[in-house]
Formats: C-alpha cells, structure tokens, sequence
C-alpha cells in the first residue's frame, strides 16, 4: 500500500492505495464520489473525464498515484450550495440529458473546453473537440447546444 | 491489472538505474496504451517508472533546418506550439487531430514513437518528415527507427529524450479513421524536402510505417495529384482486419496520398 494525498473538490484526503489503483477507483470506492461513471473502461467513451489540475483527463485511464499531490474536480464539485452551475443548468434547460450516464464525463470535459477558449464555443468547435465523450442514446444535438449556450452565459457572466 | 510497484523518476539518470534494478520494468509515459493493455491483463511490468514529470526530457525548439521536441511533450502541447504552426503546420494539425482532447493532454511524442502502433499518427510524420531520434544512449535515424508493428530499434532500458524532425518545404497529412477507435485506419504523410519528395504510411503495413516508394516516384516526377492516378498499391503485404480488407486499403494508400497532395500545409481528416 501507498499513502497519496489528493484534493478533490477543495477537500484534502489523505488515501491508502495499492499502486494499480485506478484514479476513478480511487474517487468512487475510496471517496464513494459516486458521480464520475466507468463506461467503457477502455479509454474511448469519456464518460469518467475529471478534471485533474485544471485538464480533463480519463480517470479510468490515470493511476491515483499519478495524481499524488494534484488538484480533481469531479462532477460533484461543480454546484454550490446547491444551485445548479451553469453549465449543469444549460444541460437542464437544453434537455441535453436523456439516461444520463455519459452527463458526468460530458460535464466536465465541456467545462475544461469553455474555460480554455476566450470566445464563445461554436458549434463546429465543440463537435471537434467533444469527440471524447460518447453519448449511447446519440443525444448530440441538444448537448452541443447547451454547451454553446453555457458558454455564452458564462462569457457574459465573467464579463458584467 | 497485475500488482506493480509504481516510481516518479525525477531525472533520466534515476530512471535508468530504475530501470536496471528492476525484473521486469516498463516506462510509462501518458500511459494511454500501457494502461489500458495492463487492464487487459496483456502486459505485466513488475515496475512502472513514470517519466512524465522529468523536466529535461519536455519543451519544443524550432531551428532553421528542424524541430526538436523532447520526447514527454504532449500532443497538445505540440499542436498548439506556434513555433511548430510556423514551421511545419501540418505537424502540429497532426498532432492535433490524435485521439481525442482527453487523450492529447496525456499522451506524448516519445511514448508514440516508441511503442510503435502500427495506425499512429505520429510514426508517419518522424518517417515522413526524415530525422533522428536523440535517446540517453545514442542517435537513431528515422529509416532505422522502426523495425516491425510495436518493435523499434530502442534498446531495453533506452529512453528516448528528444526527436529531431526536419523540416520540409512543405507537408501534407490524410487519414482515413476507422470510427470507433478513431485510430487511423490508414494515413498518409507526404513531404516535400530538400531531397525529393518522401511519403510514408500508417495503418496499412503488416510491418508497421513504411514509406510507399511507388508514389514517391511518380511525386518527384510531377508533385501533382493527377500524377498518382495509374499506379497501384499491392496489397500483399498490407493489414486485413474487422475495419478493412488489405484491398481496401491499398486503394485507400492511393486516395490518402492524393488528398495530403491536395491539401499541403494542413491535414484531411476523413471519418
């Protein structure tokens, strides 16, 4: 066993790890940080994206030992005091959810892709650069769009 | 995954006598081949020895006649490197179109290079553009880099630190995705140099990249698209897997290399 530490979503732990520990084992069986999903657990369908020191990463691609030291947010870190955050309320009003499972990893590579462009995302852009997250009940269109439209609400937001 | 014992290195130093101390020990880097395959249970180092946080062995530099990435730079870091936008765009439109995001802010140039994936895209721009890789041990050509599918000429325990990649007058990319993996099912490279015109291939060879001498011939004739209609790839010694058949992708070899022609200085990224 190895001991690690990881911050995630602000909160410090201290973990005890075998050193093939998965990150995404290590959130869900050790934190019980149930909300990161394992899809595919072959690195193709996103739906464990987390953000580790600010880039979204597969966790069930990342050893835990990896992330010693390193700052994770996970989908459970993004509303405050629960108010929904703005990307997860563009999720809700674009009906960008059908079961729900892939939402998680959708969330968080969106949120590293809104917060790493200056602009507004276009579409185009976030086709491309979404191509990570697989979504089985081929909801696309309306993600894209809520995706668009939360980053234009956070734009304006940074910006008043 | 088998148990392993897993180490930081903090210099190639430390990683080498890691790595000599150890039974049977891989090098890890973005880990987005090795981790998946230790899932599988198809590979069981006894020690992984991280190389990713050595600050010696990350940074891009952009000379007049090359560019010189170090081998734990990441795919993402390359495609958005100015530097490399000016000098060789289609390199850093390469590395930007590998995997997906999550995959380019992991995986890296000399973990690519060196485990040798008979559909990366990254073995296909070193053979294309013509160069050396620089390992802590010796230099190594392009030509004489890749020995056959997951096999180069890398030395147990050799890790490479920077790759040397000339710069052409200008280079083209096409590929061809199979549309799962998103792995290319074949790519072409085509550069044109100071030397003739070199083209090398992806995804298609039973050996791995290899350059298609045919079409470079007819493309030191006359560098133009129409100038690749007659010949024919054999398909003798190419992959025939579930994607495609070896025919199909001989004739896909030939339509690739017409669009990298076509579209020089950028990349076709066809799904």
């Amino acid at each position: 066993m190895t001991s690690i530490s990881l911050n995630v979503n602000g909160k410090s732990h201290d973990l005890e790890i075998e050193d093939n520990t998965l990150l995404v084992t290590a959130l869900r069986e050790h934190l019980g940080l149930t909300g990161t999903h394992v899809g595919c657990d072959t690195s193709q369908c996103g739906c464990c994206v987390v953000r580790l020191n600010g880039e979204s990463v597969k966790s069930c691609t990342t050893l835990a030992i990896q992330a010693n030291g390193g700052k994770v947010l996970t989908v459970e870190g993004l509303s405050v005091n629960g108010e929904l955050h703005p990307l997860q309320k563009a999720f809700k009003d674009n009906h960008a959810l059908q079961c729900g499972f892939c939402t998680p990893g959708m969330l968080m590579s969106a949120l590293d892709l809104i917060e790493s462009h200056e602009q507004v995302l276009t579409p185009e852009v976030v086709r491309h650069q979404m191509e990570g997250n697989l979504c089985r009940c081929t909801g696309y269109h309306n993600i894209v769009k809520a995706i668009v439209q939360a980053s234009k609400d956070m734009k304006s937001s940074s910006l008043s | 995954m088998y148990p392993t014992k897993y180490h930081k290195a903090n210099s190639l130093q430390e990683a080498f006598e890691l790595y000599k101390s150890s039974q049977d020990a891989s090098f890890l880097s973005g880990g987005h081949t090795l981790l998946p395959v230790m899932k599988q249970g198809l590979a069981a180092p006894s020690d992984l020895i991280d190389l990713s946080f050595i600050d010696e062995l990350r940074g891009i530099e952009v000379t007049p006649q090359t560019v010189v990435i170090s081998s734990m730079t990441r795919h993402m870091e390359v495609a958005s490197n100015n530097d490399v936008i000016r000098a060789v765009p289609c390199l850093a439109a390469l590395a930007g179109s590998i995997g997906d995001r999550q995959v380019r802010f992991k995986g890296t140039i000399g973990g690519s290079l060196a485990n040798n994936d008979p559909a990366a895209d990254y073995t296909a721009g070193f053979l294309g553009l013509g160069g050396h890789v620089e390992t802590n041990l010796r230099s190594i050509a392009a030509e004489e880099f890749f020995v056959s599918m997951f096999q180069t000429a890398l030395k147990p325990g050799e890790i490479i630190k920077r790759v040397h990649l000339s710069i052409p007058k200008s280079a083209g990319y096409a590929k061809f995705r199979a549309a799962a993996a998103r792995y290319s099912m074949v790519g072409v490279f085509v550069a044109r140099t100071e030397l003739g015109t070199r083209v090398a291939v992806t995804g298609a060879g039973q050996s791995g990249v290899y350059r298609e001498k045919s079409l470079e011939a007819a493309l030191n004739q006359n560098f133009d698209a129409t100038s690749l209609e007659g010949i024919q790839i054999s398909s003798q010694d190419l992959i025939e897997d579930m994607h495609a058949s070896s025919l199909y992708r001989a004739n896909l070899i030939k339509v690739l290399a017409k669009h990298a022609v076509l579209n020089m200085g950028g990349i076709v990224n066809l799904k």
